[in-house]
């Protein structure tokens, strides 16, 4: 993802920093932990040490799966000189200090915790281990350079020690070194090793704190009825046979729809389904899918914003031996994390608190203070674990829901959608059409490539000071190839469908993934070549490309001979940082793909923890496997026609192919591994199938029939 | 009033008794270990035991659970095979968000529980009902072989 610079919302952080901010410098917390007779100190705005040694490193990146709650803190940990598996660990208020340098924002996203925390969070390590050690130094009355840490305990000249938790207090007086000399890699002890996650066993036991599990003293249970179609309003509604059933405590209009608040959920939603409500459908009411495509084709007419010209396509199409046009399709998807949206706020008259699952903790701020007319600092935020998240958490819907019927009645709420409201209120990924046109010379070797691309831009309606001269920098991820051909034109043209659309997993690398994989396959088939060899003699210039795809066809066994009736396929990219290649085996039965093996080769940098790295290969071929068999949101009549996991599928154990993976051990700077996986597995497997079959699938989900 | 027995404790509830288990035990009960994510069967998120047998709780009226033993994530533990799967998941460090792995637990406790050493089309047949969105399957299949001391393929 690229870097995210919004004035008007870097303002408001600075506002919102405010109560963060306490922290950053406060020595010590005031709040619930100073009712236990434990003293604690916080070095740092990463570090709390309490007088009794616990040692609890904030995590200011939201957990949806991705590790981050192992892999940040093993960071702290590392140069902290603590014992890992003793921390604990808890979710940072919104604050200054923890924006996401890479982002502008305190937001998980893109791929970026590991790359963002990478030095700063060691940087904070070490700061803290040099100020306790200075601290026990000046007890000692002697130099820190004859004091040791290791294990939370400062050791001294004849072996005086003294814990952290004695040496906090005073060590959080101390000034933080400005420079504080890091580990070399060579004497990592956590870093690099693959590592159990410490937040396991609260997910395999049931008392991991979702969202949906927050509990209040006084809590009401909220469902929401929001209009069918995305953007409607409410014109009136008859709430008279909803507030007599039981439970029932209020009917309230709020701006998305209208929210029946009970004393359980069930009864809130029994109650919802009888709410009697007449809908202004607004301008979406007839949006169709085939709309939305004949849209984004009529959009390929526009010229299109220019993202790379390099030598003169046109001339080269022109003299070119061979030329090869295709047109790639993607439908829009869902989210669909399996905790459903919810969220629970507390507003009162001078203070909020807002508790739940959120991706993007100071736009919540924003958004709460906007509501609620409270200052930041009045408002409170706490982040649960995530049910996973894939994107769907950075907006803020549902928490201003809770929000505005919490203000409404006045008591503590928790709003809770159905499955289908979340299904039919997502904001999908962007629906898009590629165009390409590639031209070969005699030898084969392609001497031109054009692409233009069509599709709405999720970065105008959230980001909008972003999309500069018509381009959205997260509409044009890898949509340059790594190949080396000499004339090249791309370009995009940035096309509203009117539904809304939201980041999800990869974002546009897998758009753009799918198409230039898929293409230079067909390119490497008109020129007679092996798609692997083809691919290879091109990246003369890109060495971490060529070895992860050497890397995987030597695994995969690439040329030796596969059963009959079974294929491989490739494809290549680079996202975040990280370099991958991956070949599948797929077979066709009953007019069915099955994807029987995925050797992936990955290149991502140096690692923190290769279990949770490994654990996110896994988890993007899913997800993949998921997309280009399954995904596909429809609409008739501005109506998603996709409403439970029996229409919009997703997949499961039996369909779960073997999965090799082979990681580079590289020195180069960490790369992101929560999100570019699964776009390497639509071109691999449609790459599969054509080699199976002769048949090019170019519109996803794949269908053969 | 209700009377059910959950993990061996018996709970009494004042609800309408078509009201499904599932909010019974998250909302009533307070026991929100088992997790809500279709509400309609599909995702098996929800999956607890009945007299040992997995169910959907999101489908199972409360009514229908009256006389017979409720068994949920927070008391499988308390069961032998349970217990050795959850420590099955802990050594292959199965959990990503964690949200589904509840019911998958207790699916692969019952499957374990009528199938003692299960080949993997067995796991397969028997976890299909339960959805991983962050797809674990290769470590819930691994998880489920270990608590056997089964091998996979």
């Amino acid at each position: 993802m690229t870097t995210l610079k919004n004035p008007s919302r870097r303002n408001f952080l600075k506002s919102g920093a405010v109560a963060g901010g306490a922290l950053v410098i406060g020595v010590q917390i005031p709040h619930a932990l100073a009712k236990a007779a434990v003293k604690t100190s916080m070095p740092n705005a990463w570090i709390r040490i309490g007088s009794d040694n616990s040692v609890t490193i904030l995590v200011a990146r939201s957990e949806m799966g991705q590790g981050v709650v192992m892999a940040l803190p093993t960071l702290v940990a590392e140069e902290l000189e603590v014992d890992l598996k003793k921390i604990k660990v808890d979710f940072a208020p919104p604050g200054e200090v923890y924006i996401n340098g890479m982002l502008g924002g305190q937001i998980t996203g893109g791929s970026t915790s590991v790359r963002d925390g990478w030095d700063k969070l060691r940087i904070a390590g070490a700061q803290a281990r040099i100020m306790l050690t200075e601290a026990a130094a000046q007890q000692w009355k002697t130099d820190a350079s004859k004091c040791t840490a290791k294990d939370g305990v400062v050791t001294g000249p004849g072996g005086k020690k003294a814990t952290y938790g004695q040496l906090a207090e005073a060590a959080s007086k101390l000034t933080p070194p400005k420079e504080p000399k890091l580990k070399d890699p060579s004497q990592f002890r956590y870093v690099g090793k693959s590592l159990k996650r410490l937040d396991s066993a609260s997910k395999i036991n049931g008392t991991c704190e979702f969202g949906i599990d927050v509990k209040l003293p006084g809590m009401k249970y909220a469902a929401l009825a929001q209009c069918p179609v995305l953007g409607g309003k409410v014109t009136s509604f008859d709430a008279s046979a909803a507030k007599s059933m039981p439970g029932v405590r209020n009917v309230v209009q709020i701006t998305d729809g209208v929210a029946v608040v009970a004393d359980s959920w069930w009864q809130a939603k029994q109650a919802r389904d009888a709410l009697k409500i007449t809908w202004d459908e607004g301008p979406n009411k007839s949006l169709t899918t085939e709309g939305v495509f004949k849209g984004l084709a009529g959009a390929m007419a526009k010229p299109a914003a220019s993202i790379k010209q390099q030598g003169n396509v046109a001339e080269a199409m022109k003299t070119a031996a061979k030329k090869v046009e295709a047109t790639y399709e993607m439908p829009f998807l869902s989210h669909s994390p399996l905790e459903p949206m919810n969220f629970t706020a507390d507003v009162r008259k001078d203070s909020a608190l807002l508790i739940g699952s959120i991706q993007f903790q100071q736009m919540a701020l924003g958004m709460a203070a906007g509501i609620t007319g409270l200052k930041p600092e009045k408002i409170t935020i706490k982040t649960t674990y995530l049910g996973g998240g894939f994107g769907r958490r950075i907006d803020l819907d549902y928490m201003a829901q809770a929000v505005e019927i919490s203000k409404a009645i006045g008591a503590p709420v928790k709003l809770l959608w159905t499955r289908e409201d979340d299904l039919t209120h997502d904001f999908y990924r962007p629906a898009s059409l590629t165009q390409m046109q590639g031209g070969l010379d005699a030898s084969g070797k392609p001497v031109a490539l054009s692409l233009k691309m069509s599709s709405p831009s999720v970065t105008a309606r959230l980001f909008p000071p972003l999309v500069k001269d018509g381009v959205d920098p997260l509409m044009t991820e890898a949509i340059l190839v790594p190949y080396d051909i000499a004339n090249q034109s791309v370009g995009t043209v940035i096309h509203d469908t009117g539904l809304r659309v939201g980041y999800l997993r990869s974002v546009s690398h897998a758009l753009n993934v799918f198409a230039n994989e898929s293409f230079i396959d067909e390119l490497a088939v008109a020129a007679g070549k092996d798609p692997y060899e083809y691919r290879l003699a091109l990246l003369d210039k890109q060495p971490r490309f060529a070895n992860v795809l050497k890397l995987a066809a030597e695994k995969a066994g690439w040329g030796k001979p596969l059963p009959s009736g079974t294929a491989r396929g490739i494809a290549l990219m680079e996202g975040y940082d990280t370099y991958m290649a991956q070949v599948v085996e797929v077979s066709i039965a009953n007019s069915a793909i099955k994807v029987h093996r995925v050797v992936c080769a990955v290149d991502l940098g140096r690692m923190v923890n290769p279990n949770i790295v490994e654990q996110q290969i896994e988890s993007n071929i899913v997800f993949g496997l998921t997309a280009l068999l399954y995904g596909n949101i429809t609409l008739k009549d501005g109506r998603v026609q996709e409403t439970n996991f029996d229409k919009y599928k997703l997949l499961r154990m039996p369909e779960t192919p073997k999965i090799e993976m082979h990681i580079v051990q590289s020195t180069e700077k960490p790369g992101g591994i929560g999100e570019p996986g699964m776009a390497l597995l639509p071109p691999a497997v449609a790459n599969a199938v054509f080699a199976l079959n002769g048949k090019r699938l170019r519109k996803m989900p794949f269908t053969l029939a | 009033m209700i009377s059910l027995t959950v993990n061996g404790k018996a709970r009494q509830v004042n609800v309408d008794p078509n009201t499904p288990l599932l909010w019974v035990l998250r909302d009533t009960l307070g026991m929100t270990g088992t997790k809500f994510g279709c509400g309609a069967q599909l995702c098996g998120a929800c999956t607890v035991h009945l007299n040992g047998q997995p169910v959907r709780a999101c489908g199972t009226p409360v009514s229908a659970a009256v006389g017979k033993k409720v068994t949920t994530i927070e008391g499988v533990g308390a069961t032998p095979v349970g217990k050795k799967v959850q420590a099955a998941w802990n050594e292959i460090d199965v959990p990503q968000c964690g949200y589904c792995q509840p019911g998958q637990i207790m699916t692969a406790t019952a499957l374990l529980n009528s199938n003692a050493k299960p080949s993997d089309a067995d796991i397969d047949n028997a976890m299909a009902g339960n959805i991983c969105r962050c797809g674990t399957y290769p470590r819930i299949k691994a998880a489920v072989h270990k608590a056997a001391g089964t091998k996979g393929a």
